[in-house]
């Protein structure tokens, strides 16, 4: 029996052992940091909204929820979509050229299946606030003397178009989403699709 | 009694702790009315424990229940408005003392070498304190509560790749919902609670070991008698416990002030639309945090310019950031050879004022809206830009101006 330490061999075991322990350690945590992830019932509360159009009048919007998040209905006017092609140089990404805000049946101008029909989740794409309704032109808008309508967010400044497109200088980096639907009836839609279908071919 | 002490000391140091940490913990004699701040935080603290445990006997963590249980306390709940006023009025209070305990630092140089641990303990405590403050303030489910809450917990989807999953994770769901209302609770009431307590704890282990600073910012520790006991020390007990006590009471009386007269203070301390049930199609026309957040919300929405590939959103989340990270690295940054500012030239001076009016005005633009033209000239979006910069230029030239600056010959006691 040697009185001796060999360090070497000591310092080897020790590092193994802790190698070992904290790998222990990473597999006890998941379970903890997994039960915090939305629970199954969350997920499965994602079920397709329809919604009643037939009373919105020219002009106006309704809101509805859908998976706990606002999404607005604006049937637009001959005037309300008139303005849109005017302010491409102002908009920071005017074709909707960014796939991920649109399913791709409203990559277009108005950024709808129905021209004058808009479907927006109303959900700032900056931090989350909900945008009010700007629809007013020019100076009673509060908005400036060059404002033609849109959507505004109060916490952080970011202004919208009529389409939901973002102006350039604000906040907000993308454009608002326009969640999948589908038109049942010329006064029915269904808002989100049944199954993951988030870019709706339908 | 003197036996009995015998045998708790034999089994835990009982007389050695009382005698290391107050009756002769020699601390300097000059403290002034900012050293006040270190008891009144305890003793605010203790506060939130106290009346914390009383709310959560009667208030319920579901979304359906928890607006409800609130106006349940204030109104039937046997003395619950003075319970919820004390916790809700003590919140702020508590920023105002450790925003002023801060400050103290910054004049008299405490977070200078030997004592930047206690320095970065400290801001520890003060980062869980805001984590604590926000948690809490979704807790009422008022409107605000739930709209401020999306905002904030939205900072972390603009990390990037990581960012959505990350605030799902949190949120405990797709949107804030129950989910994410009965973990803030646990985190609120369990969680960050116990964290704070040991941090304190660990803050004045720290502070005790190297031992107090002062306003003349002179290591008494350096002059010590015979007896090895600095000649510029006193016991804690009596003399600094006497007189806190004195402090303590003064602060209760303004405390009571506000929590009986003014609870809300305008909409400052409770604010107004939180009068409101959450409604998730409603954001309210101002989305604004409690005052003590103003300023970093102001940094966090400065930023309207995107730069180095990067979005303007994700710029105003790493300022917002970096404008409470760079705290930690301040005892590196300040390089003057003396430490208070008593014996500071006029450049130390100058750039703590303009910090200080920086700080305020980023608070006062943070409850206002970023278009609006509240001070003059133009928009309040472009002076916080300007007031960012301020802030952040205050930390950036720290090395060279406090090299910079001239120094007044420091004592070798303390001064009156």
């Amino acid at each position: 029996m040697s009185e001796g330490v060999d360090r070497d061999k000591r310092r080897f075991l020790t590092l193994l052992t802790t190698g070992v322990g904290a790998i222990g350690v990473g597999f006890a945590a998941t379970p903890f940091v997994l039960s915090m992830t939305p629970s199954a019932r969350a997920r499965a509360a994602g079920a397709p909204v329809e919604v009643d159009i037939s009373k919105l009048e020219p002009g106006q919007m309704m809101t509805v929820e859908w998976r706990g998040k606002p999404v607005w209905i604006v049937r637009r006017t001959k005037e309300m979509l008139d303005t849109l092609s005017a302010l491409t140089d102002q908009l920071a990404d005017p074709e909707s050229k960014n796939a991920d805000q649109q399913p791709v049946y409203a990559k277009n101008p108005g950024r709808s299946r129905k021209p004058e029909l808009l479907v927006l989740v109303g959900i700032c794409t900056h931090l989350g606030c909900s945008p009010s309704q700007k629809f007013q032109v020019g100076p009673a808008s509060g908005m400036g003397d060059d404002w033609t309508g849109g959507f505004f967010c109060p916490c952080h400044g970011s202004k919208f178009d009529l389409a939901g497109r973002v102006f350039k200088g604000v906040p907000a980096p993308t454009n608002l989403v326009v969640p999948p639907y589908v038109f049942l009836s010329d006064t029915r839609v269904l808002i989100g699709l049944i199954g993951d279908d988030t870019k709706g071919a339908a | 009694m003197e036996k009995l002490l015998a045998w708790i000391d034999d089994r835990f140091p009982l007389t050695k702790v009382w005698e290391e940490h107050l009756a002769k913990y020699y601390a300097p004699k000059n403290f002034n009315f900012w050293y006040y701040f270190g008891i009144l935080a305890t003793v605010v603290l203790v506060l939130q424990i106290v009346t914390g445990i009383i709310l959560t006997m009667h208030y319920k963590p579901d979304t359906e229940l928890a607006f409800a249980s609130v106006e349940y306390i204030m109104r039937d709940v046997s003395w619950g408005w003075l319970i919820r006023y004390l916790h809700s009025t003590g919140a702020s209070f508590f920023f105002i003392i450790v925003y002023l305990h801060m400050f103290r630092a910054l004049l008299y140089g405490s977070h200078r070498k030997p004592r930047e641990l206690v320095w970065i303990i400290g801001v520890i405590i003060f980062v869980a304190l805001m984590a604590e403050a926000f948690m809490g303030y979704l807790l009422p489910w008022g409107n605000m509560s739930y709209w401020g809450a999306q905002v904030i917990i939205s900072l972390f989807d603009a990390i990037p790749f990581i960012g959505p999953v990350l605030s799902e994770w949190i949120r405990g769901d797709f949107v804030i919902a129950d989910a994410t209302l009965n973990r803030f609770f646990a985190f609120h009431v369990i969680a960050i609670p116990l964290v704070l307590v040991v941090l304190v704890f660990v803050h004045i282990v720290a502070l005790h070991k190297v031992g107090s600073n002062n306003p003349d910012g002179i290591e008494i520790k350096k002059k010590k008698d015979a007896n090895g006991i600095p000649l510029d020390g006193i016991p804690f007990h009596p003399y600094y416990t006497v007189k806190d006590l004195v402090g303590v009471i003064v602060f209760l009386m303004v405390f009571s002030a506000v929590v009986f007269f003014a609870p809300e203070l305008g909409g400052w301390f409770l604010e107004h639309d939180n009068f409101v049930p959450a409604n998730i199609l409603q954001t309210p026309p101002e989305i604004v945090p409690l005052w003590y957040f103003t300023p970093y919300y102001s940094i966090l929405r400065a930023n309207t310019v995107n730069f180095l590939m990067v979005d303007a959103k994700i710029w105003g989340v790493i300022f917002m950031g970096l404008s409470i990270m760079v705290f930690f690295i301040m005892p590196w940054l300040d390089r003057s050879p003396v430490k208070s500012i008593r014996y500071r030239g006029w450049i130390y001076k100058t750039a703590l004022a303009i910090f200080v009016v920086a700080f305020v005005i980023l608070g006062y633009l943070g409850t206002k809206s970023p278009q609006a033209i509240d001070l003059m000239l133009f928009p309040n979006v472009y002076w916080a830009q300007i007031f960012t910069i301020v802030y952040f230029a205050f930390f950036a030239l720290m090395p060279w101006y406090t090299k910079l600056d001239k120094t007044k010959p420091v004592p070798e006691r303390v001064t009156k």
